[in-house]
């Protein structure tokens, strides 16, 4: 398996909604603390995967923490490839526009502030997953 | 080959759980080495020794822990997750005020660090989920 200079490539794959079940919010969870293990680490969402970046989640009805907000804070922890796929987003009648913007700030260059959210086809998210050295899906 | 092994769903709900063990058995039995498997979401249900499934049916925590005894492999279960669900060692017992511990055998708690380790120092990384 390649693995330069101790480097792997991680792929965190989600699938599910954000709220019928706890996958959503424990996949958070390991992504946050494997952030500090300094990987290649980025995000699939698709399928209903895809609500989970909506934007104006409201969970008050539902008596559970909207934990949204966390995803906007990802770069902060240098994660900053999100790939949504194109076909689950139209499947469901979304755009972009549905999706919270989710910035980081590029160190290469000059810290320009750019959008992480990456959409994607079903075919170039296939040739991504191939690239990895581990893909936990959830 | 060095094999890690993910187990995200509880016992006799879903086949993955059952999948995950027999291809820990049949892995150990074909020689490959198992640096780890850990237990997350549903999946840490599988370490509690407080289950009594019916006599002619498996025993899946039972022989997990069979299975870590004869082969020394780390059986470790998330603690955020096993907070949320009830699975205590004596440790996470006391640390909480319960009034007593439930998990099995050759099992232990630990961090979510402890997958990431397991993902980076094995050639494979197979998980069993929904």
């Amino acid at each position: 398996m390649e693995n330069e200079g101790g480097i792997k490539k991680f792929m965190y794959v989600n699938r599910k909604a954000p709220y019928g079940t706890i996958y959503a919010l424990e996949s958070l969870e390991v992504v946050l603390i494997g952030a500090a293990f300094d990987q290649d680490v980025s995000l699939a969402f698709l399928d209903d995967g895809v609500y989970q970046l909506a934007k104006g989640q409201d969970t008050k009805g539902i008596g559970m923490k909207n934990f949204s907000p966390i995803y906007k804070v990802l770069g902060d922890y240098d994660i900053n490839k999100l790939y949504v796929e194109k076909e689950s987003l139209e499947a469901r009648g979304l755009t972009l526009d549905d999706l919270q913007e989710i910035m980081y700030e590029d160190e290469d260059d000059d810290w320009e502030e750019k959008p992480s959210i990456r959409v994607v086809s079903a075919a170039e998210l296939r040739d991504l997953m191939d690239e990895q050295d581990i893909v936990l899906s959830f | 080959m060095k094999l890690a092994v993910m187990v995200n769903e509880g016992p006799y709900q879903h086949q993955s759980a059952d999948s995950a063990l027999q291809f820990t058995k049949a892995a150990l039995e074909k020689g490959h080495e198992v640096f780890r498997v850990f237990f997350y979401h549903d999946g840490v249900n599988n370490g509690t020794r407080f289950g009594v499934p019916p006599q002619d049916d498996r025993n899946i925590t039972v022989q997990w822990s069979e299975l870590a005894e004869q082969h020394n492999i780390d059986l470790v279960v998330c603690v955020a997750a096993a907070q949320r669900r009830g699975l205590l060692d004596e440790n996470e017992a006391k640390r909480h005020g319960k009034d007593g511990n439930n998990i099995a055998n050759g099992f232990r708690i630990s961090g979510l660090g402890q997958l990431i380790e397991a993902g980076i120092q094995s050639d494979r990384l197979v998980v069993f989920g929904d």
